[in-house]
């Protein structure tokens, strides 16, 4: 009930913001014209989408959570499970701060953390700027403001939309900690600070879609700052400085559900919400529709050299955001393998522990460390891999393939061209994160020893996500409607990733992941039959997306 | 050499809808071939299955002496295209795009280019999300217009310009045609097409219900005349196809077959014309003949609604209460 109402607090500036300075214009009102027929819109339009993200993390949360009940039963368990992973900083930048993990509630928190928020946000990022950039980018705001509605309904109708998705999601995780026999009010507090946390990016994301012109690049904006957020947090728990406190995700974290059980760090989102909402509003005034913050300046009446083929044209619509994915994941690299090195100190000051894992113990540590990073910053990169293949649809269906297949371009020819951009950026947003953590790591050890080797196994994953790849662009030879199944792999993919253990996912359901099959290699050795299979698998995905794209009609409607 | 455009029966279906059902469509070489239908009739459909984009499910489709779907990279070296609804590269200039769609299609005419974006007033340094409509749509025009192509391939492509525009894009028309390249022209704008085409076919619900010069068309219908006469001219319901006769205070208004025309005219004469106007159809005239009453009723069989002509291209039979009178 309690996140109902903090809601309504949040979207309250949305209201505000229009009407306290239109006031003195006597325009009250019509900024938030037709503000509920776009929401009932936007709800018709996400009647699939939003039950499968809402459903998705819930279930995913709910799983994870029950299937830690009952494991640490005894306070001796428990004590156990918190001297492991609090004196583990590898533990702490993934999941979360150590609290109260002398209790159930404590522990549960500790493994869903990162599903959970990680969950919640990128909900609110993607679900925002669908609702907001995308669809000023592909004109139809101009049709819909054309009509009688306000300039900040759209704004609006996204924040009350994706606002509610993330108090539904919070309330409902609440509920299912609660079902599962924890404390009401830690797992309400819970449920809470997860829809703060939604509310806080879907207002992170409205700023980010004032600012580029591009859905990609707000896209971009809104996940750095996830990003960003994640990693302040992971720096001030790690070190027990106040970093934390100046990222949202710290902020919601504070609240300690089943341990001290502070309501009031969730102000702090609220009011950062509140705060951006109304900046939103006020970069909105400034500009036009459809246009970003920086005005476009005039371009060139003739074309470079670059745009004289397909893999030209590709390349030059996807510069932007192939920069901004690299550069991301060059950060995220950076972040995550500047711990590295605690992991080998953190062993040095408990002797114990490295009696425990015997010799060579310490190093099989730290490499299982990077040999997981690795795999999570993978599968994001597989997230741009996809997004990048769905250029092709997003090519079609806007009409644009047709202009291009109009001219002596061979239906191959145009596939291979976005595709190439596509499998060349991919390996190029790989090399930079295998950089970032290679860098980070000889920053952090003072040592280049493991610098080579964690490129090497970053690039490791070059085969899995080539098969990603395949199957989004066979997807699109044959049935380019169905382009979410792609996502729906990559997600699994995670899922038995990154969860499988929790969920006791059978090895053999988990070996379907190519991300699970590619050996986790600084633990691991190289398996170049994997390498060979993968890429098999690759080639006959992409000679499928040939045949099929070349045996089908072009549907640009 | 065949000439560049020969669709016979051609059928296609998107699920249960049959978009096109047995069209068929001639175009010979040098010709401006009119391409008039509703929206909705499939005259886009039929352009993507030319391009090669569609594939047919039946039919005898032939473009340039080859097959549009396995051909279609090697055809499309002699062709250019305009869409209906020209959809570009947002952050691209027009000029980029002009440039890009020429090279790709293998090098453009620069002073062609330069003529045209003079002619078209088109700023080519402004990004393509800029460009209203009919902008977008000079865009195509300009890097179609620029290119060598043989055959212009031309899907409503003056939709969103001016009236000036209109009369340059005429004249590009015209010149393409003096340099013996064909044109297939869909429109809607029928004065575009009086005044540029030389045969048109007119389709309604995937068919080909009409085809011709307009001048064979205008043959199968009547002509609306207008005179006064010494004396009252109302017997002239006597004479053979002669309808819709009207008379008020000595002038009389009627349509005549064209085949009557002389015998209506002889009559008149003998009546003492003090003035006399005759007017052929207007392409409006024979479009709505086709279409005018009968959009509501879009989902009556095909069969009822074809041509109603001799001169008819598709297979339907003839209608009796709306023909030519014949």
């Amino acid at each position: 009930m309690s996140a109902i109402t903090t809601g309504r607090d949040s979207t309250g500036p949305v209201g505000a913001g229009p009407s306290s300075t239109a006031s003195s214009a006597g325009l009250t009102g019509t900024g938030l014209t037709g503000t509920g027929h776009l929401v009932r819109l936007f709800l018709r339009l996400d009647r699939i989408v939003l039950p499968i993200w809402i459903v998705g993390i819930v279930g995913l949360v709910a799983a994870s959570a029950s299937a830690v009940q009952g494991l640490y039963s005894t306070p001796a368990l428990r004590a156990g499970y918190a001297a492991t992973v609090s004196s583990s900083p590898a533990a702490i930048v993934m999941s979360g701060p150590a609290q109260a993990l002398d209790t159930v509630g404590g522990i549960t928190l500790f493994e869903i953390n990162l599903t959970s928020a990680l969950g919640v946000a990128l909900m609110a990022i993607f679900l925002t700027v669908r609702h907001t950039r995308t669809e000023e980018e592909t004109g139809r705001t101009e049709l819909l403001r054309a009509g009688v509605l306000g300039r900040h309904a759209p704004l609006a109708a996204a924040l009350i939309v994706v606002g509610g998705a993330s108090l539904l999601v919070g309330a409902l995780i609440g509920l299912s900690l609660l079902g599962l026999g924890l404390p009401a009010g830690g797992s309400l507090l819970f449920g809470a600070a997860m829809a703060c946390l939604g509310l806080a990016f879907v207002a992170v994301t409205v700023v980010a879609a004032q600012v580029s012109e591009h859905a990609r690049a707000a896209l971009g904006i809104a996940v750095a700052v996830l990003g960003v957020s994640w990693g302040l947090r992971s720096l001030g728990d790690v070190n027990d400085n106040a970093a934390s406190w100046l990222s949202p995700v710290g902020w919601v974290q504070s609240v300690n559900a089943y341990g001290d059980q502070r309501w009031w760090p969730l102000l702090l989102p609220l009011a950062f919400a509140a705060v951006l909402t109304v900046v939103a509003v006020q970069l909105g005034r400034r500009r036009d529709v459809g246009a970003g913050l920086v005005p476009t300046r005039p371009g060139s009446p003739r074309a470079s050299r670059l745009l004289s083929t397909v893999p030209g044209l590709a390349f030059s619509q996807q510069r932007s955001a192939l920069l901004w994915w690299a550069v991301g994941l060059f950060l995220g690299g950076l972040a995550f393998g500047s711990f590295g090195n605690e992991v080998t100190t953190m062993l040095e000051d408990n002797p114990e522990m490295k009696d425990l894992l015997g010799a060579g113990g310490s190093d099989d540590l730290v490499a299982g460390y990077f040999g997981l990073i690795l795999l999570i910053l993978a599968l994001v990169v597989a997230c741009y891999t996809v997004s990048s293949v769905h250029r092709l649809r997003a090519e079609e269906s806007a009409a644009r393939a047709e202009l291009v297949l109009s001219t002596p371009t061979a239906r191959r020819s145009w596939q291979f061209g976005w595709l190439a951009v596509a499998g060349l950026g991919t390996l190029l947003v790989l090399l930079a994160t295998g950089l970032g953590v290679a860098v980070a790591d000889a920053l952090v050890s003072g040592s280049t020893e493991r610098s080579g080797e964690l490129v090497g196994a970053t690039l490791a994953y070059l085969p899995a996500l080539a098969v990603i790849g395949g199957l989004a662009a066979a997807l699109h030879g044959w049935l380019p409607r169905l382009g979410l199944v792609a996502w729906a792999v990559v997600a699994g993919c995670f899922v038995v990733g990154w969860l499988g253990d929790l969920l006791k996912i059978p090895e053999s359901v988990r070996d379907l992941s190519p991300f699970n099959l590619t050996p986790r290699m600084p633990l691991e050795s190289m398996d170049w039959s994997v390498v060979g299979l993968l890429s098999a698998v690759a080639v006959v995905l992409l000679l499928l997306a040939v045949v099929g794209l070349r045996r089908r009609d072009i549907d640009s409607a | 050499m065949t000439a560049p455009i020969v669709v016979d029966q051609l059928h296609k279906s998107f699920g249960s809808t049959h978009a096109l059902d047995g069209l068929d469509l001639t175009v010979a070489r040098g010709e401006v071939h009119g391409f008039l239908g509703p929206n909705g009739s499939g005259k886009s459909t039929t352009i993507r299955v030319l391009l090669g984009l569609l594939r047919p499910d039946s039919g005898h489709v032939r473009l340039l002496d080859g097959d549009p779907w396995r051909d279609a990279a090697a055809l499309h070296r002699r062709l250019a295209y305009v869409p209906g609804d020209v959809a570009l590269w947002p952050s691209l200039t027009g000029g980029e795009v002009i440039d890009l769609i020429g090279r790709l299609r293998g090098g453009l005419d620069e002073t062609r280019r330069v003529e045209l974006l003079r002619d078209f007033e088109l700023d080519p340094a402004k990004r393509s999300r800029t460009y209203s409509k009919g902008n977008r749509q000079k865009v195509a025009l300009v890097a179609a217009l620029a290119s060598d192509a043989d055959l212009l391939i031309l899907d409503e492509p003056t939709n969103g310009l001016d009236p000036l525009m209109e009369e340059v894009f005429q004249s590009w028309i015209q010149r393409a045609k003096d340099e013996g390249r064909t044109v297939l022209l869909s429109s809607h704008i029928l004065a575009e097409v009086e005044a540029l085409c030389d045969r048109v076919s007119i389709i309604r619900a995937g068919r080909t219900v009409q085809s011709g010069t307009l001048a064979d068309l205008r043959h199968l219908t009547s002509t609306t005349v207008t005179a006064e006469t010494g004396r009252p001219a109302d017997d002239l319901t006597g004479i053979a196809g002669v309808t819709d006769l009207e008379s008020v205070d000595g002038r009389v208004t009627f349509k005549v077959d064209t085949d009557h025309l002389d015998e209506a005219i002889a009559h008149l004469s003998g009546l003492g014309i003090r003035s006399l106007q005759a007017h052929p159809p207007t392409l409006e005239e024979l479009f709505l003949k086709q279409y005018g009453e009968r959009l509501p009723a879009q989902d009556e069989s095909p069969e009822a609604l074809a041509g109603s002509s001799a001169d008819t291209v598709g297979s339907g039979s003839g209608d009796g209460d709306r023909g030519t009178g014949r």
